[in-house]
């Protein structure tokens, strides 16, 4: 399939920008061009999902490397965030998902397929979890919100409670922002407040894995570039795996970066590769703007 | 006709609806406390009611009518909200659930002295009740029941997807997500379906006359057994048997009565959701 025959929405990120600015600021870029790919948290093989008859994504196979962020790319629509719910079984949540294939989470020690009859969700998401598009703050106070996971999964602790919510709240750079008041309503925080809250609210359940479908979609610049600050931090800590409209997000957080079309997976490489060098002529295209 | 012309017309056809109905009620409303203000004294709310002669009050008809209105309530918020719950989070879609919600919406348009007559066959007679106070909250139960059930579904459908995906991607459980996500985003919505349905219990006379009977207790007990005249069967006793010379008197403070005690209800419970809202939303 060629570019010119194909019809994408034309939401277009800036991407002319993106292929100057790129080079400087990977973190690819800072870590050194050598660095070997670490060892994958989760493996995908051959997977695909469809909804009733319309095809998601087909035949994915995608390595996501451990304590490293994995940046997914491609127009809307490409199934980067089908991809994504793929990976702690969200999908299910919408009628007529079926998914086939392999989802290999380590797990354990041990690489386990997540589709596999007779896996917990339960336990695959305490591993697995996810920060959406949208901040999604239940309509509890902060500290509520953070420990709602801990909670459910049966810690009753109050003392324990607390830590996890300093730990996790720390983590994702708000403590000192709402320390004073971790009784407050959630909603009364601003919309980029409310994101890392619910990043800490994630974090509270000490995930392996962090799904980040678009984070700063709705965001402001200046609440943007905190999240991006904070997923740097995180790397050292989390596997993460973050859906994103804008090439500059890409090339600024990620490490690894794939690019979706049409459902399909055209490339998975470095991000600096990807950015500078792409393999694929569809992929070039889109880094430099042809299309999006 | 101009588009000026044409929104002008229509904004005073809203206008005099709006207006007409305003007119009603504030007629009803004032010919009511108009003539029922003057009788309630504190004497007139604290002593008994007579059969024999003037001078009777309305204390037991108010004590009657909050016993059974609360048990009565107690036994349709659980029901209704745990039917609400399986209708708008369990059912699947097919011939059962399109059955239920039919059966809801039927009974939700059944005439309420229906209800009264099926819960003096059955509560009253079948299971020997009696005229009882128990009898009548749960005859009352069962009219409320398809409001209750309607409204905590609408209220558990309201809540947006985002809070449900919140919650079951952090790992919990799909009652955990339920009772710990999504039915404390509802308060405000079913506190307005929990005033609604105490209102018209409150006001409900047909249901209770053969259920909760026409007489009360002489003496102050809270035994369920016992059959209780309420404020709403009162106004309507004393006016049909016309035994009294004071008779008018009495309705006319007993429904300035019962007018205020719908507006302090409705008020109350607005407040204690607004509350419960703002404890389960953090105190901010």
């Amino acid at each position: 399939m060629t570019t010119e025959t194909m019809s994408l929405p034309t939401m277009v990120p800036p991407a002319r920008e993106a292929t100057s600015a790129a080079p400087e600021t990977t973190r690819a870029a800072a870590r050194g061009e050598t660095d070997p790919e670490p060892q994958p948290a989760v493996r995908v093989r051959d997977l695909s999902v469809t909804y009733g008859t319309t095809l998601g994504i087909k035949g994915v196979d995608l390595d996501l490397p451990e304590r490293s962020v994995t940046a997914l790319i491609g127009p809307s629509g490409c199934g980067k965030s089908t991809f994504l719910r793929a990976l702690n079984r969200m999908n299910e949540l919408f009628p007529g998902v079926a998914t086939s294939g392999e989802v290999l989470v380590r797990w354990d020690g041990r690489f386990q397929d997540i589709y596999a009859p007779g896996v917990d969700l339960v336990e695959l998401r305490k591993r697995v979890g996810m920060v959406f598009q949208r901040p999604n703050p239940f309509p509890k106070s902060i500290v509520e919100n953070v420990i709602y996971g801990p909670r459910r999964h049966g810690v009753t602790d109050r003392a324990l409670l607390a830590e996890a919510a300093e730990e996790a709240l720390r983590q994702a750079a708000l403590w000192d922002e709402v320390k004073d008041k971790l009784n407050a309503p959630a909603a009364a925080l601003s919309g980029g407040q409310q994101q890392r809250l619910c990043i800490a609210r994630a974090l509270a359940v000490r995930p392996d894995v962090v799904l980040m479908d678009e984070p700063t979609a709705s965001l402001d610049p200046i609440s943007t570039g905190k999240i991006e600050d904070l997923l740097g931090k995180l790397s050292k800590d989390y596997t993460i795996v973050i859906v994103t409209h804008s090439l500059q997000q890409a090339a600024r957080v990620s490490e690894k970066t794939a690019f979706f079309l049409n459902g399909e997976l055209v490339e998975a490489a470095p991000t600096l590769q990807m950015m500078t060098n792409p393999r694929d002529r569809r992929t070039e295209n889109y880094v430099t703007g042809r299309f999006g | 006709m101009s588009a000026r012309r044409t929104d002008q017309i229509a904004r005073w056809t809203v206008t005099a609806a709006a207006g007409l109905i305003l007119l009603v009620l504030g007629y009803i409303l004032g010919s009511v406390l108009i003539n029922g203000l003057p009788v309630l004294s504190w004497h007139f709310l604290t002593s008994r009611s007579s059969n024999l002669g003037p001078g009777g009050g309305i204390s037991l008809q108010i004590f009657n009518t909050l016993y059974i209105v609360i048990m009565s309530m107690l036994m349709a918020v659980p029901v209704g909200l745990g039917a609400g719950v399986y209708l708008a989070e369990y059912a699947l879609p097919g011939r059962l659930t399109s059955l239920i919600r039919l059966a809801t919406e039927s009974l939700a348009s059944v005439p309420s002295i229906v209800f009264g007559l099926f819960g003096m066959v059955v509560f009253v007679n079948a299971a020997g009740l009696g005229f009882s106070r128990l009898g009548g909250a749960a005859t009352l139960a069962l009219l409320n029941l398809p409001l209750i059930v309607r409204v905590s579904e609408e209220a558990i459908r309201a809540v947006p997807a985002d809070l449900r995906h919140a919650s079951l991607a952090l790992g919990a459980t799909k009652e955990q997500t339920i009772f710990s996500a999504v039915l404390p985003a509802t308060v405000g919505r079913l506190a307005t379906g929990v005033t609604l349905a105490a209102g018209r219990a409150l006001g409900e006379s047909a249901v209770l006359i053969a259920t909760a009977g026409m007489s009360s207790p002489r003496y102050l007990t809270l035994d369920p057994l016992a059959s209780g005249e309420t404020l709403a069967v009162h106004l309507w006793a004393v006016n049909a048997e016309n035994s009294l010379s004071d008779a008018a008197r009495i309705a006319d403070g007993t429904a300035a009565f019962l007018i205020l005690a719908m507006l302090a209800v409705s008020l109350g419970i607005g407040w204690l959701a607004r509350r419960l809202d703002r404890r389960l939303a953090g105190q901010g």
